[in-house]
C-alpha cells in the first residue's frame, strides 16, 4: 500500500486512491467544484490544484492517483496562485448577482474566492449572456449564467438517478447545461442536483426566495417519509415569521450516511415536510369543544382505569402507528398491553404501499415499522385486521387511534358508524385528517421535528431524530401524553423523557440491548 | 457629577440675583432686537444675531448626509429598485425591516419585494440598511424627521409609504401597480405586472414571466 506525505503528514492508503481522498483521510480539505465523492471523477474544474514534488506543474488532486513516496503540498504560494487563476477564469462569465442568488451564503464560489480570490479583477470585456430562471422541471430552476460547468448534475443524472436528462451543450464560452430535447428533469431524485451544484446555477424551486440561507438553523433528523429512514437535516427559521407565511421548516437537505442514503434523498422525502407547519391540530377537543389537557387526560385515565378494575380490557382497542418513535411505541406497549392488559393493540393497518424503487424509496411509508415489529406491535395476526369490524359489532367500546386516517383506510361510511357505535374514539395525532373529524376526543401531538426519539429503518438500523424546535401551541409529544397517563393511572415508571425511555428499552428489549442515545449517535447503529 | 453648591450669602439675599438674571435676559433681548432691526436695514450684517426657527412652519436646514425617514427608490416604470436580497433585513441591528421576496418577470432582475415594512418605532436610524444596499434601493434622504403616531402600529411603514414618502396615514388609496401584499386592502395580494408594463408600453426584457 502506498504511503505518501501530504502537508508534512504521512498517510497510507489503498492503491488507486486519489490525492484528494488521501488528503480527506488526513482531514485536509482541498477545494473542489467538480469532484464529488458520490460521483465519477471529471477533473474539469481545476480548483483542486496541489503541488506534487518532482512534477513540473501543479496537479489536480481529484484525478491524481497516489504513489509511494509522493510528497504533496496543498498549501503553498504556487498552489494559491494556481487556484486564484482558476477562479479568475471561472468568474469570467459569472454574473455576480449574489444578492438575488439563493445559493449565496452556501456557495463554493463565494467561499473559495474568500480564500484565493483575485480581489482586483482584470476582466474588462462583455460577459456572455445566457438564459436565466429557466425551470428544468417541477423542482429545479436553472441559471445558465451562474453555471461553472463542473458537470456534477450531468453525472448525477447519468450515474445515480440513471435518467440522463441533463447534458452540456455548445462549446467554448457558449457551453451551457441543458435538457436533452423532449426531456424534463422530473425524476424521483431531481432535488439532489441542487444540493450537489456548488454554485447557484441549479436552485430549488420550492425554496426559491423563501429565505436567505444565513437565516436557517439546522437540526439533524431522519426522514419520516418511508421505512428507508434517510438521514436529513431540517433547515428551519423560528425568528422571522414573515417568511413563507410563518412556516418554520424551510427545506430538507440530505445528511451523509454511507450505510443508509449516502448523499441523497428522494424528492418525496425532500418536499414532504410541509405537514410540519400546515394543517396542524392546535386544540384539545372533546366532541368539537375545546377542553384543557388536564381535564382530557383525567377523563382518559378514568376511562382506562375503569376498564382495568372492571376487567373489561377486551372492550379497549389501540391502533398505534409506525409513525411513532420507538420510545413511544414502547410506552404504548407498556401502558396498554403490559400494564392494563389490553390485547387488541397493534400498529398494523391495511395501508396501500406507496411508490418504491430499488434505491431509496420504500413502499412502506412509515419510518418505524421495524421498530413496531421488534416491540411485537406489528404481528400478522389476522384478528387484528378486523378490529374495525369487531368495533362495529359492538365488541369494542373505546378505541385509541394514533395518527391513522381511518377514513382513508376504511372509508367514510364505516368511520361514521364507528363514531356512533363507540363510547370513546380517541385520536392522538399531529395533523387534522378523517379520523380527527369523527373522533370524540382529539389530542394534538407533536410531529417528528418537535420531539426526540429513534426510528428503526427497514434494514434494522436504529437512528436518532433530534428535536429541532418546540411543539406548536398546545400540542404535546406522544411520549409526554403517555407518561402523563402512566402518572394518572398511578402506574410507576422510572422515566422522565425519551432518552431515559430509550435506555429502559435498551435494558428491556433484547434487540436494543445496551443501546443509549450516545451509542446510537447521529449515524445510527444496527439492532442486535 | 457636580455636587450641589451651597449658596453664598449674596446669592441668598435673592433680590440682587433676580435683578442680575433679568439684566442678562434683557441684554440678549435688546441686543437681538437691535441687531435684527439693523439687519433689516442692511446694517451690521457682519454681527450675527440669535435665530429662532419657527418650527414646524419653518424647517431647519439639514446637513446633506442627515439620516431621515427611509424611502425606496423606484425604477422608471414605478416599481421598486429593491431586489429583495434581504441584506438590509440581515444587517439591521434593530431588526425593524420585514421583507418578503417574490418573482420578478424580468429574469435579469429576478427578485423584488412583495412586502417591505419598516417599523420606525424600533428603527435606530443607524443607516446600515442604506450602506449595505447593493442596488441603491433604500435611502434615508426624505428629510422627514417628524415621525409621530398615536399607536405602535402607526409607526410601521409599509411599501406604499416607502415608495411614496409624501403619503400620510391613514392610507386610503393604493397607487402601486406591481403585485404586492397590500396592507391597505387587508394584506392580500394586489396588482399585476401587466398593469405596470402596459402603462409604460415597455416589456420586461427578453423572456416570459416565470411564476414559482
Amino acid at each position: 500500500m502506498p504511503t505518501l506525505t501530504i502537508d508534512g503528514k504521512q498517510v497510507t492508503v489503498e492503491p488507486g486512491t486519489t490525492v484528494i481522498q488521501a488528503a480527506e483521510k488526513l482531514g485536509i480539505f482541498v477545494p473542489r467544484y467538480c469532484y464529488h465523492p458520490g460521483l465519477s471523477i471529471a477533473g474539469n474544474c481545476r480548483i483542486c490544484l496541489v503541488e506534487v514534488e518532482k512534477m513540473p506543474k501543479l496537479q489536480i488532486a481529484c484525478n491524481t492517483p497516489v504513489a509511494d513516496g509522493m510528497v504533496v503540498r496543498t498549501v503553498s504560494e504556487k498552489v494559491n496562485q494556481g487556484r486564484q487563476s482558476v477562479l479568475e477564469f471561472l468568474l469570467i462569465n459569472h454574473p455576480l448577482d449574489c444578492p438575488v442568488c439563493d445559493q449565496s451564503g452556501e456557495c463554493d464560489l463565494q467561499n473559495f474566492y474568500m480564500a484565493y480570490g483575485l480581489y482586483d479583477p482584470r476582466f474588462r470585456e462583455e460577459k456572455v449572456k445566457k438564459a436565466k430562471a429557466v425551470p428544468l422541471g417541477p423542482t429545479v430552476m436553472l441559471d445558465a449564467e451562474r453555471c461553472i460547468l463542473c458537470s456534477r448534475c450531468v453525472r448525477f443524472t447519468d450515474e445515480i438517478s440513471k435518467t440522463g436528462e441533463l447534458g452540456i451543450f455548445n462549446r467554448g464560452d457558449q457551453a451551457e447545461i441543458g435538457l436533452y430535447p423532449g426531456k424534463e428533469l422530473d425524476n424521483r431524485y431531481s432535488g439532489n442536483v441542487v444540493d450537489i451544484c456548488p454554485v447557484g446555477a441549479l436552485t430549488d424551486r420550492d425554496f426559491r426566495f423563501k429565505a436567505r440561507v444565513w437565516y436557517l438553523s439546522s437540526s439533524p433528523s431522519v426522514c419520516n417519509g418511508c421505512s428507508q429512514g434517510c438521514n436529513i437535516d431540517l433547515h428551519y427559521v423560528l425568528d422571522r415569521p414573515h417568511l413563507a407565511n410563518g412556516a418554520r421548516v424551510m427545506r430538507v437537505k440530505p445528511r451523509h450516511n454511507p450505510e443508509v442514503n449516502q448523499w441523497w434523498i428522494c424528492d418525496e422525502g425532500r418536499y414532504g415536510y410541509k405537514f410540519i407547519d400546515q394543517g396542524r391540530l392546535r386544540q384539545v377537543l372533546h366532541r368539537g369543544t375545546e377542553i384543557s389537557w388536564e381535564e382530557a387526560l383525567g377523563q382518559m385515565a378514568a376511562g382506562l382505569s375503569g376498564a382495568r378494575t372492571e376487567g373489561k380490557q377486551a372492550s379497549v382497542a389501540v391502533l398505534a402507528s409506525a409513525q411513532l418513535t420507538t420510545e413511544e411505541l414502547y410506552l404504548v406497549r407498556k401502558l396498554f398491553v403490559d400494564s392494563l392488559g389490553v390485547a387488541q393493540c397493534s400498529a398494523q393497518v391495511p395501508a396501500k404501499p406507496g411508490t418504491s424503487d430499488d434505491f431509496l424509496m420504500k413502499g412502506d411509508k412509515n419510518p418505524n415499522t421495524a421498530g413496531a415489529e421488534l416491540l411485537g406491535l406489528m404481528g400478522s395476526d389476522p384478528a387484528r385486521f378486523d378490529l374495525i369490524e369487531r368495533a362495529l359489532d359492538g365488541q369494542v367500546s373505546a378505541l385509541w387511534v394514533f395518527g391513522h386516517d381511518l377514513v382513508e383506510l376504511f372509508g367514510e361510511e364505516k368511520v361514521k358508524r364507528l363514531s356512533e357505535k363507540l363510547c370513546q374514539l380517541v385520536f392522538v395525532g399531529s395533523n387534522g385528517n378523517g379520523t380527527s373529524r369523527y373522533a370524540h376526543w382529539v389530542l394534538p401531538s407533536a410531529v417528528y421535528a418537535e420531539k426526540d426519539g429513534t426510528f428503526v429503518n427497514c434494514h434494522g438500523r436504529v437512528q436518532r431524530i433530534v428535536k429541532a424546535f418546540e411543539p406548536l401551541t398546545d400540542s404535546r409529544p406522544e411520549w409526554e401524553i403517555l407518561l402523563t397517563l402512566f402518572r394518572r393511572l398511578e402506574i410507576p415508571v422510572p422515566w422522565k423523557g425519551p432518552e431515559e425511555i430509550f435506555a429502559g428499552l435498551g435494558a428491556g428489549i433484547p434487540a436494543f440491548a445496551g443501546m443509549t442515545y450516545e451509542k446510537v449517535g447521529l449515524q445510527g447503529v444496527h439492532v442486535c | 457629577m457636580r455636587r450641589k453648591r451651597e449658596l453664598t450669602f449674596w446669592e441668598r439675599l435673592y433680590v440682587p440675583e433676580i435683578i442680575r438674571g433679568t439684566w442678562l435676559t434683557s441684554r440678549h433681548f435688546f441686543r437681538n432686537l437691535f441687531l435684527h432691526t439693523a439687519h433689516r436695514f442692511g446694517l451690521l450684517k457682519g454681527i450675527p444675531a440669535a435665530v429662532t426657527f419657527q418650527y414646524p412652519e419653518q424647517p431647519r436646514p439639514l446637513a446633506p448626509r442627515f439620516r431621515s425617514r427611509h424611502r425606496l427608490t423606484a425604477r422608471e416604470e414605478g416599481t421598486p429598485r429593491c431586489v429583495g436580497c434581504m441584506l438590509c433585513e440581515t444587517v439591521c441591528p434593530a431588526r425593524c425591516i420585514t421583507i418578503v421576496a417574490g418573482e420578478h418577470p424580468d429574469p435579469n432582475v429576478e427578485k423584488y419585494p412583495v412586502r417591505f415594512d419598516i417599523d420606525l418605532g424600533v428603527c435606530v436610524y443607524c443607516g446600515y440598511c442604506v450602506e449595505v444596499c447593493p442596488e441603491d434601493a433604500i435611502r434615508m434622504d426624505t428629510n422627514i424627521l417628524d415621525v409621530a403616531a398615536y399607536s405602535r402600529d402607526g409607526m410601521k411603514l409599509d411599501i406604499h409609504e416607502l415608495m411614496d414618502p409624501a403619503l400620510r396615514k391613514p392610507l386610503a388609496e393604493c397607487k402601486l401597480k406591481f403585485p404586492h401584499r397590500c396592507a391597505i386592502h387587508g394584506g392580500g395580494e394586489r396588482g399585476s405586472w401587466e398593469a405596470v408594463y402596459n402603462q409604460t408600453g415597455s416589456d420586461p426584457a427578453g423572456s416570459d414571466p416565470i411564476r414559482g
